[in-house]
């Protein structure tokens, strides 16, 4: 008798570094000219021992062992442009690196200090933080629009929102997570967050390389969306979306996943009247890896941006797929002190950089990373009172406003 | 060598503390345990000295909720065996507990005479650091408390140890093992472990279950109260543009005499 809610079968379901050839993804590789594209186009290919031309060529060799003794792979920063940029598609970020930089994490003789406390964090509070679970949710009560919290009242919902970590508990972030709100209200929305139950997705712990964290976060939120009734996932996170949307199915699971950005503008025509306050603004929009290159949601953001009245928008020299990762993917977010011992460039600041010499004087962004990182830079190279960080629905928000 | 780590649960501060119906003690509804910090640097300390010298690490621990995971990740780091004390009433006070392990460890097979017992110097609800030494009493062995550092030769007999005192004056020390050692933090921080790997030794290792038995006798000191910290007084906001601000706080300085 077949077993409905059978368990997936991880030996054959799962792409492993031993198997790769058995899997059309992992046979891509094969295809590769060592054109270096790749390496090119990384934003810490100049600092890394093993770009990805060299891993795949090191792989080709039978030598990949070498690259799992080094911590060249610490730099990458998950931001897929060496899988956008590569002639032949080969899923770099998606396939051979994670599995790679499992290898280099499992072998890594120590973990950097940042990047341990995150990840210990997340294993026991399911937040990279070590914030309090229960207080997952308090920033509700800064809000006046209505929230369900559906762990205390289930009843079916149309939209579950997952505003996922940062959103929950950086001070910025709950900024972000109250306008969202307030535009899930202006839309009529029928929509929940879990509330205290809700915890991190683990985008980030997979593209490290901690599997088994990423295995276990997943396995404890599967479960969690089980018992619940809804239409369709929202969340707020660009790296939560893209562990909804690309990890997590691959071990069954099979709802419908937006990310807030492209979910406002698909309702931009209902919005659009709504928005009537005018925000005298210039403003440059961030593509996020996650967002951008990875799901190509380059238009989505800049319409929401384009119909806020009185808003310019102006473009940085490297924008769309071309963008440049603000260093906080694949781990990134705890490995700033790391890369800075290191002595490597910081992204973030090559960004603002980039965002300052518009001329705008607002930087928006769709990853709850970004506000965080981006804030930091500006006040580090003294631009803070020329330029700020708003999440895209921070922005709508503040045109909904009377 | 042959290595105790001695590792115990204290409450997890991340959550609020409550006080309990009974008003003297903690409220363990919405408590979560954790491990006490100082005993992961015990069990990383003891780690560190095999890895040097080779020989066995043992971790122990009286059981308590999520304790078997603490125990699945010490083997996942390298300890090679898990001892699990059973059969203990809860809220065991800092000596009875100590008191307990002294007179349970010598009933475990092949785990005593060990060079060396290494425990945390202190926990959050055991600032005295009371448990090493108390051990240490119980267990006939000499000890030494808020250390920072530790070799032994696998085959000498003793230890060479470095504690702090307050002030930053440090003490070396050599110590005839077997001996109690009260580890402040190991030399390097605790290493990481891969979730992966612990749920690899979940599979494949076990913990010995060894029986309590008789329980010693009751702490001779008793709570009589627990109370949250009362504020006394509150903190006076300024408020007003940064000139008003100084010309305020210049008023409150002369105020009091303090210009």
């Amino acid at each position: 008798m077949a077993e409905a809610t059978a368990a997936p079968d991880e030996a054959s379901c799962e792409i492993t570094l031993d198997n790769l050839l058995d899997f059309p993804e992992g046979r891509e590789i094969l295809s590769c000219i060592q054109c270096g594209m790749c390496a090119g186009t990384c934003p810490y290919g100049e600092v890394m021992q093993y770009p990805p031309r060299r891993i795949i060529k090191m792989l080709q060799a039978g030598l990949l062992e070498e690259v799992f003794t080094s911590d060249s792979l610490l730099n990458c920063v998950a931001c897929y442009a060496c899988m956008a940029k590569c002639p032949r598609g080969i899923r770099l970020t998606e396939v051979l690196l994670p599995l790679v930089k499992e290898q280099v994490f499992t072998q890594l003789p120590e973990i950097p200090a940042e990047l341990q406390k995150a990840l210990e964090n997340t294993l026991r509070y399911g937040n990279p933080m070590g914030e309090s679970p229960r207080k997952r949710a308090q920033w509700v009560t800064t809000t006046d629009v209505p929230i369900r919290d559906l762990s205390k009242d289930p009843e079916r919902v149309d939209v579950l929102w997952i505003p996922e970590c940062y959103m929950s508990y950086h001070p910025r972030g709950q900024q972000a997570s109250r306008a969202t709100a307030r535009v899930f209200q202006a839309l009529e929305v029928d929509f929940g967050i879990l509330g205290a139950k809700e915890k991190c997705a683990g985008e980030c712990a997979r593209l490290v390389g901690e599997a088994g964290l990423f295995d276990k976060l997943m396995a404890d939120n599967i479960k969690l969306f089980d018992k619940y009734d809804f239409n369709r996932i929202v969340t707020s996170g660009a790296h939560a979306y893209d562990a909804f949307a690309y990890l997590y199915p691959r071990f069954g699971f099979d709802q419908i996943v937006e990310h807030t950005t492209p979910f406002f503008a698909r309702r931009v025509e209902h919005l659009k009247p709504l928005l009537t306050r005018k925000l005298d603004y210039t403003i440059t929009y961030h593509d996020s890896c996650c967002l951008g290159r990875h799901n190509g949601f380059y238009e989505e953001p800049r319409t929401l941006l384009q119909a806020i009245p009185g808003v310019k928008l102006v473009e940085m020299a490297h924008n769309r797929v071309n963008s440049i990762c603000c260093g906080g993917g694949g781990g990134g977010m705890w490995l700033d002190t790391y890369y800075a011992a290191k002595g490597h460039d910081r992204l973030s600041d090559r960004r603002v950089k980039e965002a300052i010499d518009t001329g705008a004087d607002v930087l928006a962004v769709s990853c709850p990373y970004e506000v965080s990182r981006f804030e930091d830079s500006l006040k580090v190279l003294g631009y803070d009172d020329k330029m700020m960080v708003r999440d895209v629905a921070e922005l709508l928000a503040e045109a909904l406003e009377p | 060598m042959n290595i105790l780590a001695v590792l115990k649960m204290v409450p997890d501060v991340v959550e609020e503390l409550e006080v309990g119906d009974d008003g003297k003690s903690l409220d363990l509804d919405f408590l979560r345990l954790i491990v006490n910090e100082r005993d992961e640097h015990a069990l990383e300390q003891a780690l560190l000295l095999k890895d040097k010298h080779g020989g066995a690490v043992t971790a122990v621990a009286i059981d308590a909720p999520e304790i078997d995971d603490v125990l699945f990740t010490a083997l996942a780091k390298g300890a090679d065996r898990a001892v699990k004390i059973t059969g203990v009433e809860e809220g065991l006070s800092t000596r009875a507990a100590a008191s307990l392990l002294a007179q349970v460890l010598p009933t475990v097979p092949n785990l005593l005479p060990a060079d060396l017992v290494l425990a945390g110097c202190q926990a959050t609800d055991d600032l005295d650091g009371q448990t090493a030494a108390v051990l240490a009493h119980g267990l006939g062995l000499p000890y030494l408390g808020i250390v920072s550092q530790v070799d032994a030769s696998p085959d000498g007999g003793k230890a060479q140890v470095l504690t702090e005192f307050p002030g930053g004056v440090r003490g070396e020390f050599e110590v005839d093992t077997p001996a109690v050692l009260g580890i402040q933090a190991s030399e390097k921080p605790p290493r990481y472990i891969p979730v992966a790997k612990v749920r690899a030794a979940m599979k494949s290792q076990t913990i010995e279950e060894v029986s309590a038995g008789a329980q010693p006798e009751a702490s001779l000191a008793t709570v009589t109260g627990m109370t949250k910290p009362e504020s006394s007084a509150k903190a006076e906001m300024l408020d007003g543009s940064p000139e008003e601000l100084a010309a305020k706080v210049g008023e409150i300085l002369s105020e009091r005499g303090l210009l």
